[in-house]
C-alpha cells in the first residue's frame, strides 16, 4: 500500500509540473496583458504601462518569470493576486467556503434525490414511474442553468416575493436562517441537473447488478427482497458511484459558475472566470495548480476507497 | 433604511431575533433605532457595482469602479463639482492666481489646509501628508498610475502644519484638475511601510473622508461606516455598501426587488430604460457621461490618409438611426470629444448629415474608382479595411454590422474583427496595429480640456512616442494649439485654443463621432443627494450627501 501510495504520488508531481508548465504557457502567450484594462484611463501612456510592468517583474523573459514563479510555489509563496494584492492561498480560501457551502448542499439533495430515483427506476424498469423519471431527466438535463435560474428568480422573488433574489446572506444579517434562505433556491437550481446525472448513473449501475447470476441466487435462496436489493445490489452498485463522486470532487471545489453568476453566489467559479477576464496570472495560475492537486486527490481518494469497499481490489 | 420586499420564510425568525438581541443590534437597524438624533447619520444604502472594486490605494493602477470608494474613504485638496467649478476639500480655499494660490506665471503653488482634518486613526493630517503623497506619486519603486503633472513639482516646501508650498519647472494649466483627482494618503499609514505597493493600507485604506474602511469580502461586497469625525457636511448615511454583481441582469432584477439601493456603473441597459422608468418606488436618472463613442481611423493607414476617404464615411454614417434603434434614443449626438457640459464645448461645429449620394460622389471626386468587386479603389489601395471593437458588447456589435451595411452603399469594405477586452485593448490599441475601431473614450481628466495624450504627435506610440494618439494624429497646427493652451490660465482664452482644436478635429475626422454616452441610474425613491457628475468618473463620489429616509 505505501508503496504504491508513493509511486502515485511521484506520478502526480510530475503531472502537476507539467500541467504548470503549460497552463504558464498558455497564458503569457496569449495576446494582451494584465495591464490592457488600463489602457483607456485617462492619461495613460504606453511608457507609463511599460513602466509598471518593470515594476511588476512583466517584463522578464518568459523562463525566468516561470522559474521565479515556480520556486516562490514550492517554497510556499503562491505570489499575490495582481488585482487586489492579497496572497493567492488567501483569494482561494476566501472563495472556496462560499462554494463548499453551496456545493455541499446541493449534492447532498441531488445524491440523495438521485439515488432514490435511481434504483426505484432500476427496481421497477419499464414502469410508468421509470419513464417519467428518464423523460424528467432528460429535461432536466437539457435546461439551461442560467435560464432555470432567471426563472426562478422571476417566479420566487421577484412574483412571490418568498425568496431572496440571490446573494449569499444579508449584509448585516448573517444568521443561519439568513443563510438558509439565500442557499434554497441556487442549491436547488443547481441540484435539478444532478439528480439527472445521478439518477441515470445509479439507474444503469443497479441494472448492471441486477441481472447478474449471483442476484439470481440470492434470491432462489429466499431471501427478503430487501436484503437483496440493499446488501447485494445496492453495494455492488455503488462502486462505479464511487469513482464518480472521486471524479466529481474537482467539480465540487471548483464552483458552478453559472449558478455562481445568476445568484450573485461569491465562489470559485466566479474567481476565476474575473481572474482570467483581468489575466490576473498569479490567482489563475493558483486555481490550476488548486483544480489539478484536486483532480490527482480525488481519483487517488476513489481508488482507495473502491479497494475499501471492494476486498476483490488490490492496490499495488 | 431600504424598503425591502421580505422573504417570507425567514420573516419570523427574523422578528425573533430583533427581539431577541434586539438591544445588540439597535445599532445596526435603523427601524429600532428611532430614539438616534436627527443629525446622527443613519439608515444604509447598498449600491451594486457590475465591475468588482479591488484597488484600494487611489494612486496605484485601477478602473473607475475603484474610485467609487476612493470619494468616499479619502479627499482630494480640491475637488470638482458637476459645473466644472472647483470647491475646497482638505485645502482651505482652491488655489488661485486671484488669491495668491499660484503664481501669475503658474510657477509658485502655495496651499494653505484645513487645520481640523483628522484621518480615521485620529492622527492629525497636516501638510506632511501633502508633501509624502506628492512625492510618492512620482516615486522610483512606486507602482503609480499617474505621473503627469506631478513630474513638473520641485522643491516641496512644508511651511507649518497647515500650509505647503511647491514650484513647477512649467507652467501646466491642467494641474487643478489633476490635483483635483488627486487623493491625499497618510504618511504615517502608509510611508512606515517597508514597500508602498505590498503595504496593509492597500487592503485596509485609512483616509479623511466621510466613511471610513469596515471590511471587505472578496468577490462580494465593501462596507463602510460613517466618519463620525468627518470635517466637512455629512455624512448623513450609517453604511454604504459597494455590492458586486457581475451580471447586468441580474443587477437589474436586484434593484427591481430591493436587494439593491443604487444602480451605478453601467447602470441599467438601455433596453430597460423604459421598463425601469415604470418601476413603483423607483427613480431613474439619465446621467450624461463625459465617453465620446466614435469609429475610430487609424491615420497610419493608407486607405485613411485621404481625407476624401474620412469624409465619405462619416456622410454614410447613419447615427440617428444608431441611437434611435439600437440605443433607444438616450445618447445624444455629438460632433465633439468634450460633454456637451463643458465649458469647452464647442456649440458651433458643423452639423453631421447622412448622405450616401453625397459619399458617393466624393469619393467618385477624389478618384476612389468602384472595382468588379463593387469596392472602390485609387492608385492600388482597396477601400477595404477591419473594424474591431471588445467582443461581447452586444449593442456595439449589432452596430458594427450596421455600420458596415452603410459603407457598403459607398463601396467601402468593413470587415468586423472582435477581440477579448485584454487583447483589444493591449498593444494592438496602443501600438496602432488596427484599421479602425469602435471605442468609447473619456478624453479628459476632469473638467480641463488638454488633450495632449490623445492629440499631440509625441503621443504615437507606433511612432516611439508616449502617449495614448493611437489614431497617429500628426497635425502641427495642433500640436502648436496644444502647447499654447496648457500654458494659458484664463479660462476665456483656452477656450479659444480648444475651440478650434475641435474645429480642426471635426474637419480631419481621425475619428468619427456618434455619440456621448448617457447612463441610466436608477435608485429607491426617497433617496436624495444622489447627483451625477460628468466631470468625475463615477455617480458614488459625493455619498456623503446621501440621505435615505
Amino acid at each position: 500500500m505505501s508503496r504504491y501510495l508513493i509511486h502515485r504520488f511521484g506520478q502526480s508531481l510530475v503531472l502537476l509540473i507539467l500541467v504548470s508548465l503549460v497552463g504558464f504557457m498558455v497564458l503569457n502567450l496569449a495576446p494582451g496583458g494584465p495591464l490592457s484594462q488600463f489602457a483607456l484611463t485617462p492619461g495613460m501612456s504606453q511608457a507609463d504601462l511599460e513602466r509598471i510592468a518593470a515594476q511588476m517583474g512583466l517584463d522578464r523573459p518568459l523562463p525566468i518569470q516561470y522559474l521565479d514563479w515556480f520556486w516562490r510555489l514550492f517554497v510556499g509563496d503562491w505570489g499575490n493576486s495582481f488585482r487586489d494584492g492579497v496572497p493567492v492561498l488567501e483569494v482561494i480560501g476566501r472563495h472556496l467556503f462560499a462554494t463548499l457551502l453551496l456545493m455541499i448542499s446541493s449534492t447532498i439533495i441531488s445524491v440523495g434525490i438521485g439515488t432514490v430515483v435511481g434504483v426505484m427506476g432500476a427496481t421497477r424498469r419499464y414502469s410508468l414511474f421509470d419513464y417519467t423519471a428518464t423523460v424528467l431527466a432528460m429535461v432536466a438535463l437539457s435546461i439551461p442553468t442560467f435560464w432555470f435560474g432567471l426563472v426562478a428568480i422571476y417566479t420566487f422573488a421577484l412574483d412571490l416575493g418568498w425568496l431572496p433574489a440571490g446573494n449569499m446572506y444579508t449584509i448585516g444579517d448573517q444568521s443561519f436562517a439568513d443563510y438558509a434562505t439565500h442557499l434554497i433556491m441556487p442549491s436547488l437550481v443547481l441540484a435539478l441537473v444532478n439528480v439527472a446525472i445521478w439518477s441515470r448513473y445509479m439507474r444503469s449501475a443497479m441494472l448492471d447488478v441486477i441481472d447478474q447470476d449471483f442476484i439470481r441466487t440470492a434470491r432462489a435462496k429466499g431471501l427478503p427482497r430487501w436484503r437483496v436489493l440493499y446488501l447485494h445490489v445496492m453495494r455492488n452498485a455503488l462502486l462505479p458511484m464511487i469513482t464518480l463522486a472521486g471524479l466529481q470532487l474537482p467539480t465540487l471545489l471548483g464552483g458552478a459558475l453559472v449558478t455562481e453568476t445568476v445568484f450573485t453566489w461569491p465562489g470559485m467559479g466566479r474567481l476565476f472566470l474575473d481572474s482570467l477576464g483581468y489575466q490576473d496570472y498569479p490567482v489563475v495560475m493558483g486555481l490550476l495548480m488548486f483544480s489539478a492537486m484536486l483532480v490527482l486527490v480525488g481519483n487517488l481518494l476513489a481508488d482507495i476507497l473502491v479497494a475499501l469497499a471492494d476486498p476483490r481490489v488490490r492496490l499495488e | 433604511m431600504t424598503v425591502r420586499k421580505t422573504p417570507f420564510l425567514c420573516l419570523t425568525r427574523r422578528g425573533v431575533m430583533q427581539l431577541g438581541i434586539g438591544a445588540a443590534a439597535a445599532g445596526l437597524l435603523p427601524t429600532i433605532a428611532g430614539q438616534v438624533l436627527a443629525a446622527e447619520p443613519s439608515g444604509q444604502v447598498i449600491v451594486g457595482f457590475s465591475q468588482e472594486p479591488t484597488v484600494f490605494n487611489p494612486h496605484m493602477l485601477h478602473i473607475e469602479v475603484d474610485e467609487g470608494i476612493h470619494w468616499n474613504v479619502f479627499d482630494p485638496l480640491f475637488g470638482v463639482d458637476e459645473n466644472g467649478t472647483f470647491f475646497p476639500a482638505l485645502a482651505a480655499e482652491v488655489p488661485t492666481v486671484e488669491n495668491g494660490g499660484i503664481s501669475p506665471d503658474g510657477l509658485n503653488w502655495r496651499v494653505k489646509l484645513r487645520d481640523d482634518v483628522v484621518w480615521h486613526d485620529g492622527t492629525p493630517f497636516t501638510a506632511e501628508d501633502v508633501k509624502y503623497t506628492l512625492e510618492l506619486l512620482v516615486d522610483e519603486n512606486f507602482r503609480s498610475a499617474r505621473r503627469t503633472g506631478h513630474e513638473l513639482i520641485r522643491n516641496i516646501e512644508v511651511v507649518s502644519p497647515t500650509e505647503i508650498t511647491w514650484e513647477m519647472t512649467e507652467p501646466f494649466a491642467p494641474y487643478p484638475s489633476i490635483l483635483a483627482w488627486t487623493f491625499m494618503v497618510p504618511k504615517h499609514a502608509l510611508g512606515s511601510a517597508e514597500d508602498p505597493n505590498t503595504a496593509a493600507f492597500n487592503q485596509a485604506p485609512i483616509g479623511t473622508g466621510p466613511f471610513k474602511w469596515v471590511e471587505r469580502v472578496a468577490g462580494d461586497y465593501i462596507l463602510l461606516e460613517a466618519n463620525e469625525n468627518y470635517w466637512g457636511e455629512g455624512p448623513h448615511l450609517e453604511r454604504l455598501i459597494f455590492k458586486y454583481i457581475p451580471d447586468l441582469t441580474v443587477l437589474y432584477t436586484q434593484f427591481k426587488t430591493g436587494d439593491i439601493d443604487v444602480i451605478a456603473l453601467q447602470g441599467i441597459t438601455p433596453d430597460h430604460y423604459q421598463e425601469a422608468t415604470g418601476l413603483p418606488g423607483k427613480e431613474i436618472v439619465l446621467a450624461p457621461s463625459s465617453a465620446m463613442e466614435s469609429i475610430s481611423l487609424n491615420m497610419g493607414r493608407p486607405q485613411f490618409q485621404d481625407p476624401a476617404v474620412r469624409q465619405a464615411l462619416y456622410l454614410a454614417l447613419d447615427k440617428a438611426t444608431i441611437i434611435d434603434a439600437l440605443y433607444y434614443g438616450l445618447p445624444r449626438p455629438t460632433e465633439s470629444y468634450y460633454p456637451q457640459e463643458s465649458f469647452y464645448y464647442n456649440k458651433d461645429l458643423p452639423k453631421h448629415e447622412f448622405n450616401i449620394e453625397k459619399a458617393n460622389q466624393i469619393l467618385d471626386e477624389a478618384g476612389w474608382a468602384r472595382g468588379d468587386d463593387g469596392i472602390r479603389e485609387k492608385d492600388g489601395v482597396r477601400l477595404s479595411f477591419s473594424n474591431s471593437t471588445t467582443a461581447g458588447n452586444h449593442v456595439r456589435e449589432q452596430m458594427q454590422q450596421f455600420v458596415q451595411q452603410s459603407f457598403k452603399e459607398i463601396g467601402a469594405e468593413m470587415t468586423i474583427e472582435n477581440l477579448p477586452p485584454a487583447v483589444m485593448w493591449g498593444d494592438y490599441w496602443m501600438l496602432s496595429q488596427w484599421d479602425s475601431v469602435v471605442v468609447g473614450i473619456n478624453f479628459t481628466t476632469g473638467p480641463d480640456p488638454d488633450t495632449s495624450d490623445y492629440f499631440k504627435s509625441t503621443g504615437i506610440n507606433a511612432q516611439g512616442g508616449s502617449g495614448q494618439n493611437t489614431w497617429q494624429i500628426n497635425n502641427p497646427e495642433v500640436d502648436a494649439l496644444l502647447e499654447k493652451g496648457g500654458k494659458l490660465f484664463v479660462p476665456e482664452e483656452r477656450k479659444e485654443v480648444y475651440d478650434r482644436i475641435q474645429e480642426i478635429m471635426r474637419e480631419d475626422l481621425p475619428f468619427l463621432p456618434i455619440f456621448q454616452y448617457a447612463n441610466v441610474r436608477g435608485h429607491q425613491e426617497g433617496m436624495e443627494g444622489y447627483n451625477p457628475n460628468v466631470n468625475v468618473r463615477i455617480t458614488t463620489w459625493n455619498a456623503k450627501d446621501w440621505k435615505v429616509n
